[in-house]
């Protein structure tokens, strides 16, 4: 178990290296300048000289090699370092600071919500498959994944928030500033964060909980005479969520993916906000630092699930 | 799709084949979401390749005086800001979702496909390599990816082609990388090999149709998917350029006049569930359909 958590985590390093050389060279070499596309109106207006420019590449040091440019990134960020954004001219941690607790928020009630949900609703569908609860459980979770989530949000705005007047609209409170109206603001937010989510995890639970039920072992137990609840919480569950633990990665990934949209429906000041606006303030900075921050996060939800995964099923950690 | 699958099932002459495709025809024709889903696929295409001659008015140029008029008789769905027609941008949109939901997948299954099969057949370096730069990939999420290339090609529906390729060819990678692994243990490679048969012969004429049914799968899928990462990028406003029609963009569109007019962005909204719930309808289908293991049960 241990040499393979130690290859699991070798190998987890060396993706890390590979999306910071993907998320550097993307923003470098692809076409455009950022610092003269970021300057570009006041370059327009006449406000800036040629010596300015050159100044201010020499300070963001993009008069470097870009072999240079990519070392002096990568040790500053090995050193807490992520670089001071060129259109909010503050540091990039900073902003991760302010935002990052706001997305974590949203995002963990969502992902909670959405996994507990989605194992409830895939168990059941299984357990009473081919009966209205089946149907009415499946096609749930696949509205889930088909539905254009910022179209959930504005549905739920609607009814909600302009119709009922029941929730406010949009924004967002720490909920250590006040508890009542913060609760009442991320409701709509959460749900749409945790609906694609939810769908996933539904249909797969569903159907790896079929392929258990058929076991052996699980007829073994109904013939000795045990009740539903303890053939399915005892016998069927323990194999029957272990492929469901691989979807939890990937739900990391939809939560971050999500709040880029949802952020932007409901004007949260989130992480996916924070990228938005800088992609299209052209500040490459923020949106290199923030990709990776989230790529890392997503890489390392993943290697867990990988050790857990062994963990689970040693037919994985000794293949 | 159906037609298409036969030449893959049907191209060998051994004897269960034929209740093969009769299987096939079971399952995928009896299914009343599946047919749902194709009726409303063959509806889209329909309706892209139609376009002109099924819109009402000009999705592009519209007449201020209308602007943001009620749904009724004139405007079926009602019109935006700027006096355009909802159903006509509604029916010209299909045609920039399924552009870039097929080329896309096009694009990215070809690719993923090569590379998903040479790591996998050769193993050893090349397989470390590409395998994990797709890990590197698949370290984004797709939409973030997408946002990122995006951005830095610059708008323009063709960007948006290559960022959304780009974003979903490690799916495609690892899962043709994974079939490539079981097939390559099958006796008939080795006895390929044995006759001399050149690498380059074995993958394509061996390896490739053997993996290419789950693809379609896959692919049926993905175009699901590429659909709401399209609507997501012109929902931000990354994509085609303004007076052209995408659901996502006008969803956006809609947003300011909720309570004047909410059909303005619930219409595309819905239609893009509708058509993304078809796509994976018809992907579900396919996939027990296919499948050799739900065989004798389905």
């Amino acid at each position: 178990m241990t040499a393979y958590i130690i290859r699991r985590l070798l190998m987890a390093l060396v993706i890390i290296f590979l999306v910071t050389l993907v998320v550097f060279f993307a923003m470098r070499l692809l076409p455009g300048d950022p610092l003269i596309i970021f300057l570009g109106q006041q370059a327009s207006q006449g406000t800036i000289t040629q010596e300015h420019l050159e100044t201010l590449r020499h300070e963001y040091g993009l008069d470097k090699p870009i072999l240079v440019q990519y070392a002096n990134w990568a040790y500053g960020i090995l050193r807490g370092n992520l670089g001071t954004s060129i259109h909010y001219h503050e540091k990039v941690s900073m902003l991760m600071r302010e935002r990052f607790p706001v997305t974590l928020h949203l995002g963990l009630m969502a992902f909670v919500i959405g996994n507990a949900l989605g194992i409830l609703l895939g168990m059941l569908a299984a357990i009473r498959r081919g009966t209205w609860v089946d149907t009415a459980a499946t096609t749930f979770a696949n509205i889930g994944i088909t539905i254009f989530v910022p179209w959930l949000g504005l549905l739920l705005m609607y009814a909600l928030g302009l119709k009922l007047e029941l929730l406010p609209i949009a924004g967002y409170t720490s909920p250590l500033d006040n508890f009542w109206l913060s609760t009442k603001q991320v409701i709509m937010p959460v749900i749409c964060l945790a609906i694609t989510g939810l769908g996933f995890i539904a249909r797969q639970t569903r159907s790896s909980m079929l392929e258990v039920i058929k076991q052996d072992y699980v007829r073994t137990a109904w013939s000795k005479g045990l009740r539903e609840r303890t053939v399915i919480l005892r016998h069927a569950v323990k194999n029957g969520l272990i492929p469901v633990i691989t979807l939890l990665g990937i739900g990391i990934g939809l939560v971050f993916g999500g709040s880029i949209l949802v952020e932007t429906v409901f004007a949260i000041p989130g992480i996916g906000r924070l990228l938005v606006t800088s992609v299209f303030a052209q500040d490459y900075v923020v949106v290199q630092s923030g990709t990776l921050v989230i790529a890392t996060i997503i890489i390392l939800t993943n290697l867990i699930v990988d050790i857990s995964y062994g963990w689970l099923d040693p037919r994985i950690r000794y293949g | 799709m159906p037609e298409k699958q036969s030449t893959v099932t049907g191209a060998s002459e051994a004897p269960p084949i034929v209740s093969e495709w009769r299987r096939f025809q079971r399952v995928f024709f009896q299914r009343k979401l599946v047919m749902f889903g194709l009726v409303v696929l063959i509806l889209l295409v329909f309706t892209a390749i139609f376009a002109p001659w099924l819109a009402p008015h000009n999705p592009y140029r519209g007449k201020m005086a209308d602007s943001l008029s009620q749904p009724g008789n004139k405007y079926l769905l009602g019109t935006d800001i700027q006096g355009r027609d909802t159903l006509s941008r509604l029916i010209y949109g299909s045609r920039t979702a399924l552009m870039v939901g097929f080329l896309s997948v096009g694009l990215a299954g070809i690719f993923g496909m090569a590379l998903g099969i040479v790591a996998g057949y050769f193993g050893g370096f090349i397989n470390t390599i590409i395998m994990r730069v797709m890990d590197a990939l698949m370290g984004f999420p797709m939409l973030l990816l997408a946002l990122l290339l995006a951005s830095v090609l610059g708008s323009g529906i063709q960007n948006v082609i290559i960022a959304l390729s780009f974003a979903t060819l490690p799916g495609y990678t690892r899962f043709i990388h994974g079939l490539t692994l079981s097939v390559r243990e099958n006796d008939y490679i080795l006895a390929e090999e044995a006759m001399g048969a050149s690498r380059a012969r074995t993958m394509l004429r061996h390896i490739l149709p053997n993996v290419f049914p789950p693809m379609i799968v896959l692919i049926t899928l993905m175009l699901g998917n590429l659909i709401l990462a399209e609507a997501g990028l012109s929902f931000l406003g990354i994509g085609i350029k303004p007076p052209g029609a995408a659901w996502g963009s006008m969803v956006a569109d809609g947003y300011q006049y909720l309570l004047m007019n909410p059909v303005l962005s619930f219409a595309p909204g819905l239609t893009i569930m509708v058509v993304v719930f078809a796509f994976n309808m018809v992907g579900d289908g396919l996939r027990d359909a296919l499948d050799p293991r739900l065989r004798g049960l389905l």
